[in-house]
């Protein structure tokens, strides 16, 4: 089962479902959405198969496969997964049929849309720009919608797949594309601003990395094979440079403060399941290709620039949770909760031990589980009420017990209260750094309580309190989680659950990739400062 | 999955070891499942559960006890009172090796036996208190999770498993806090209890850090003997960040303002959690981590400080309270301050404050139930200004409730007497000039005890009634409730003196907290200090008894600075909203504006130069080019450009 060629496969066929999905008449909805689900499903259960067949302590990279593409470039189409990009291949696989489930009718046409209610004269509210405009063109169609979600599915994994410079490149750029589109044509209020605006960062990143894949190529030996790359020695001066080529490109897609302001926008305008997706996922490109590109190829460069990336982690940890306090809209205060959440990832990733590594990368899974439960949660509340805006709420709990209580739980999974998955990964983060770092760790410390409070304060906003008078004028406000909804929302919380008691599946695929990365850097973990208890039982 | 880890060999003096639990001792983890189990059946079962849930959550408490009961009878056979059972790997990266593991020793199962049964008789209690709400499965969902978050936190064998019970529990205080969620000033007052509770929590968190950072473990054996190899600045640090957490999860100062607006939680919480329970948690942190804290000197006296400080605290503003609830939750403040007080003076007093923390478990929860009693039958009037004369309604509220008022002032031989007695005694024990100031602060805050007390006590049940008008005919409260006030009544009577009794907890603690050091000589003799306290408790509840037996104003009246200052929680309230509140408020009101304007102008300029001048830009942005294709194919035009470029050699 080891010969299978699981990783183009894997990238192959999404975009094969995409193509079946958009080619069936415009006139069966219903039938578009099911076959779109079902493809998920079978991408799925591959992913399992391939998770199950990977050797855990065996090779770094494993289900290596390589084709000629454009031999004078030496471009191939390489693929390979290490520890790393393997676990992402399963959020990934996992996320998606979640999503298109959730995403159910976020495409039909309007008449269904609960914002009806909303738009009556009696609301004395203005039209905020946070509003949630959920009306869309009536040219928008329902099978491209889904067939968007699996093409993006299939570049996301090309991303993660890719083990050539090149190849890599060429998704990091195409994934933009379907999320442009489910951004700007499906998205709410001010969807063609903030699909623009994301459309431009990402493409401004891309291409000062797109100037140091060049370089790379040139100064590599005309190569865009990672392995062989990875062997050769590049000199300092040169390495910085093409190490802030790269890096300035992951830090617009991660983001990190102070590159993060298109983020707020594109996931407040962004359908709740596309947004579940570009945070949960796409933006994992960012830290992912950090730990994939600039530690193992420029490590010298990676070690000078250290202080300087920890800095940013820990300023948008503070940053991020503070603006995410002071956010009116549902959606926006997710994103920004999430850019703290990349602070945190960030200083993982440049502590440089094991511990830290190790939890950055749980980090990036995790938060894709905890903020994807977030955002489709939230998006599953904005859809009933017609609105983003956390003042249109107040006192839901009383009407729908059960989808605030799953709002509850995806906040606390988002504050990483033990017990949930991302405690584990934060606790790894903050521990590592500590060892190496104290004052970081001590400031990202204090992240924790910040986001209690915006945790705490969004939920006693929404659900808690007296109740809205304006909420039970709503009809949608009057329906709690129906099957399919519990259905979206279920393995989430299962997932975040057996995450949260036994990691040890998921770290043991984690750790030897990123002890190889360590190796890759030269950097080892500093012994106990006292030791006793570890000289004793050596 | 269950792993029991080999029999470690004998080691020298100085190390701490655990033997492997075997037989029975092996199953100690159903203490923690059975109530996680029940709370998520209620808590996932929805109203399918709701006819007999609450005998479910009462059932699984109780089942507890009984496991708890029969593991400390074959704990107490043991040679080596001190048995942990490895359940899996929790984390395992690098050096870092977390076990999901328990620790059960003669200092676990006493809170086992504390939590389960005292949580017992709460649970059934609740099970009538709670019989008009539409919530009660939550309620007792809710109730549930906070047990076995609970019993995770004190059967733990390392500190993220602490840890880990600590912020459940936190979780768990939150829910019942503002379980009536409707109500503002409940929500507000649970994300007041979970944000300050978190604050010590980074504490704690950074402790732990510490101690991994120094010695390469969280296992409690292997830091405890560990400890001795760290300096001394190392060693305050750490056990100043531990401190942080204590005072947060116990109300102590400085984050003792949580507590009191805990108590907009239903009584059975306040009486569960935020008295007998829960905010003992901090006690149990220092008792636990004794090898820390007794390894120096300034430390020590830091933890004698904040709890002699916070015990004042509570006594003075419990004594101008009016709220029975509040009264009784600045008591519980003060009461841990004594805890505090005895857990920093170290040695032998390290027993004193867990035997007097088991005696207040159950006269606190007594006297919390009562007031729900009291409460029950006069319309949920919580103003004891509005009480009065209510000895001849409910004559068992009123008897029981007795019994814990003389518990807590401690009036011999009842608990209390044996339990907060040796703890002032011992704080006359110190060396130099600071026992007289820690002994006369545990001296002075007995008379302020006795006092607050006793005009609670007096102002409910005798003088004239000063009832509102709504109210004709008090009524005792049904059986369900009082049987639980009857059973505490007896443990706040007996409990103390069978603690006490040939040292029979002290010694049975022996193997935790060390040996008692020999015979200690105090500045005062030890009659003598009993004299004293006995005389100043007389005279500050004769006081109270002469000022209120008629009764007082039915609003509060005009008062001078002190009584002022007391009734506004000493303006601690105040300085946490000036100096955290408002200006935090206004900090992310500030970034939000300098996030929108600044930050994002700024980049947008940037990607406006770069994208070849902002009137394109802002044509893009306002929607004059539709279409994507522009952008791309700008895209890969410069990548083609590019690698001509370097194909001819221009780069290379």
């Amino acid at each position: 089962m080891s010969d299978f060629p699981f990783l183009s496969v894997l990238t192959v066929a999404p975009l094969v479902g995409a193509l079946v999905v958009v080619l069936l008449p415009r006139t069966r909805p219903e039938l578009a959405k099911q076959v779109a689900f079902g493809w998920s499903l079978l991408v799925l259960a591959l992913s399992v198969v391939m998770w199950v067949t990977w050797q855990t302590g065996g090779d770094r990279f494993q289900f290596r496969e390589s084709y000629p593409w454009i031999p004078n470039w030496g471009v191939n189409f390489t693929f390979a997964a290490d520890g790393i990009a393997l676990v992402m291949l399963m959020l990934i696989a996992v996320l998606v049929p979640l999503v298109i489930l959730a995403s159910w009718h976020d495409a039909d046409k309007p008449s269904g849309a609960p914002t009806a209610t909303d738009r009556q004269p009696g609301a004395n509210r203005q039209e905020g720009p946070a509003r949630a405009g959920i009306l869309a063109s009536s040219r928008r169609s329902v099978p491209v919608y889904f067939a968007l979600l699996l093409v993006l599915e299939c570049t996301m994994i090309g991303v993660f797949a890719a083990a050539d410079v090149f190849l890599f490149y060429v998704f990091f750029e195409v994934m933009l594309v379907p999320m442009y589109f489910l951004i700007g044509s499906y998205g709410g209020h001010q969807r063609q601003y903030a699909a623009v605006k994301f459309f431009l960062y990402s493409l401004v990143g891309g291409l000062f990395m797109l100037a140091a894949v060049i370089g790379l190529w040139v100064v590599g030996g005309k190569t865009f094979d990672w392995q062989a790359l990875s062997q050769v020695d590049i000199s300092t001066g040169t390495e910085r440079w093409l190490f802030l080529g790269f890096f300035l490109a992951f830090a617009i897609k991660a983001p990190f403060f102070p590159f993060h302001t298109w983020l707020p926008d594109a996931g407040g305008a962004a359908p709740a399941g596309a947004a579940a997706l570009l945070v949960g996922v796409l933006d994992k490109v960012g830290t992912f290709g950090i730990l994939r590109y600039c530690l193992p190829l420029f490590p010298d460069a990676a070690k000078q620039f250290a202080p300087w990336a920890l800095a940013l982690g820990v300023i948008g940890i503070v940053y991020a949770a503070l603006l995410a306090v002071g956010q009116n809209d549902l959606k926006r205060l997710v994103s920004y909760t999430s850019i703290a959440h990349f602070g945190f990832i960030g200083v993982g990733i440049f502590a440089f031990t094991t511990q830290a590594g190790t939890g950055a990368v749980l980090y990036m899974v995790n938060h894709g589980l905890a903020t994807g439960l977030l955002f489709l949660v939230v998006g599953m509340l904005i859809a009933r009420r017609g609105s983003a805006l956390i003042s249109d709420f107040g006192g839901a709990g009383k009407l729908v017990p059960v989808l605030a209580g799953v709002l509850f739980f995806a906040g606390l999974a988002s504050l990483a209260l033990p017990g949930t998955a991302p405690f584990i990964s934060e606790f790894l983060v903050l521990i590592g750094t500590f060892t190496v770092n104290k004052p970081v760790a001590v400031i990202a410390t204090l992240g924790i309580i910040l986001a209690a409070a915006y945790v705490l304060w969004m939920v006693q906003r929404t659900t808690q309190g007296t109740l809205n008078p304006a909420l039970t004028e709503v009809d949608g406000m009057r329906r709690d989680l129906n099957l399919r909804e519990k259905v979206v929302v279920a393995p989430l919380i299962v997932l975040l659950v057996l995450l949260g008691f036994y990691p040890k599946p998921v770290t043991d695929v984690i750790n030897p990739a990123v002890q190889a990365t360590m190796q890759d850097i030269d950097r080892t973990d500093p012994a106990p400062s006292v030791g006793t208890v570890q000289e004793a039982s050596r | 999955m269950v792993e029991i880890l080999a029999n470690a060999p004998a080691e020298p003096a100085g190390t701490v070891t655990y033997a492997a639990a075997a037989g029975l001792l092996g199953s100690v983890w159903l203490l923690v499942a059975i109530p996680l189990v029940s709370a998520a059946v209620l808590l996932l079962l929805g109203r399918r559960a709701d006819r007999w849930g609450h005998w479910l959550g009462v059932g699984a408490v109780g089942a507890a006890f009984v496991l708890g009961l029969t593991y400390f009878f074959q704990l107490r056979d043991l040679e080596n009172k001190s048995v942990e059972l490895s359940l899996w790997d929790f984390i395992a990266v690098g050096d870092l090796r977390v076990d999901f593991g328990l620790l059960f020793d003669p200092l676990a199962a006493v809170f086992v036996l504390l939590i389960t049964g005292v949580g017992f008789l709460i649970h059934l209690y609740a099970v009538e208190y709670m019989a008009h709400d539409a919530g009660r499965r939550r309620f007792f969902g809710y109730f549930n999770l906070f047990v076995a978050a609970m019993l995770l936190l004190v059967l733990g064998n390392n500190y993220v498993m602490l840890y880990f019970g600590w912020e459940g529990v936190g979780l768990a205080s939150y829910l019942l806090i503002s379980f009536w969620y409707e109500r503002p000033s409940a929500a507000t007052a649970g994300k007041k209890a979970f944000l300050m509770n978190r604050v010590g929590d980074a504490g704690l968190a950074i402790g732990i850090f510490i101690m991994f950072a120094t010695l390469g473990t969280t296992q409690y054996d292997e830091v405890f003997t560990g400890v001795g190899s760290l300096t001394a600045s190392t060693v305050l640090v750490l056990g100043l960040l531990l401190l942080l957490g204590a005072t947060g999860k116990s109300g102590q100062f400085p984050l003792q303002a949580w507590l009191p607006d805990a108590m907009e939680g239903p009584t059975p919480v306040s009486a569960l959690i935020h008295a007998a329970t829960m905010v003992t948690a901090g006690v149990y942190l220092i008792a636990r981590s004794n090898p820390i804290f007794s390894a120096n000197s300034t430390l020590q006296l830091v933890v004698v400080s904040v709890g002699a400080l916070t015990l004042l605290i509570g006594c003075v503003i419990g004594a101008a309270k009016d709220d029975i609830k509040r009264v009784l939750a600045w008591s519980t403040v003060s009461q841990i301050g004594y805890m505090f007080l005895g857990v920093g003076l170290g040695g032998g007093a390290y027993a004193l404050a867990i035997i007097h923390l088991l005696a207040h478990g159950f006269f606190k929860a007594n006297m919390f139930l009562g007031a729900g009693s009291v409460m029950h039958g006069m319309n949920d009037q919580v103003d004891i200004r509005r009480f009065g004369g209510l000895s001849k309604h409910m004559k068992i509220t009123w008897l029981t409730f007795a019994t814990g008022w003389l518990a807590i002032i401690g009036i011999p031989p009842l608990s209390g007497y044996f339990s907060k007695e040796p703890i002032i005694a011992a704080a006359f024990e110190r060396e130099d000039w600071t026992a007289w100031l820690f002994g006369g602060a545990a001296l002075l805050g007995a008379g302020l005890t006795a006092f607050y007390m006793t005009r609670l006590f007096v102002l409910t049940f005798h003088g004239p009634a000063r009832w509102t008008e709504d109210i004709a005919h008090p009524h005792e409260s049904p059986k369900l409730m009082t049987i639980p006030l009857i059973l505490l009544a007896a443990g706040s009577v007996l409990a103390g003196g069978l603690m006490a009794w040939n040292d029979g907890v002290a010694s049975w603690l022996t193997p935790v907290l060390g040996e008692q050091s020999g015979e200690a000589h105090g500045v005062l003799s030890h009659s003598m200090i009993t004299v004293l306290s006995i005389l100043v408790t007389v005279v500050g509840a004769g006081l109270a008894w002469f000022l209120f037996r008629a009764g007082t104003a039915t609003a509060p009246q005009p008062a001078g600075v002190l009584v002022t200052a007391a009734r506004r929680n000493l303006y601690t309230d105040a300085f946490n909203e000036a100096v955290f509140e408002k200006p935090g408020i206004f900090l992310t009101r500030a970034l939000v504006y300098l996030d929108n304007r600044g930050v994002d102008g700024l980049v947008n300029g940037l990607a406006a130069g770069v994208g070849g001048g902002s009137g394109r830009l802002r044509r893009l942005q306002t929607g004059f080019v539709r279409s994507y294709a522009t952008s791309i194919l700008t895209g890969a035009l410069l990548v083609v450009a590019a690698f001509l470029a370097v194909e001819a050699g221009w780069l290379a």
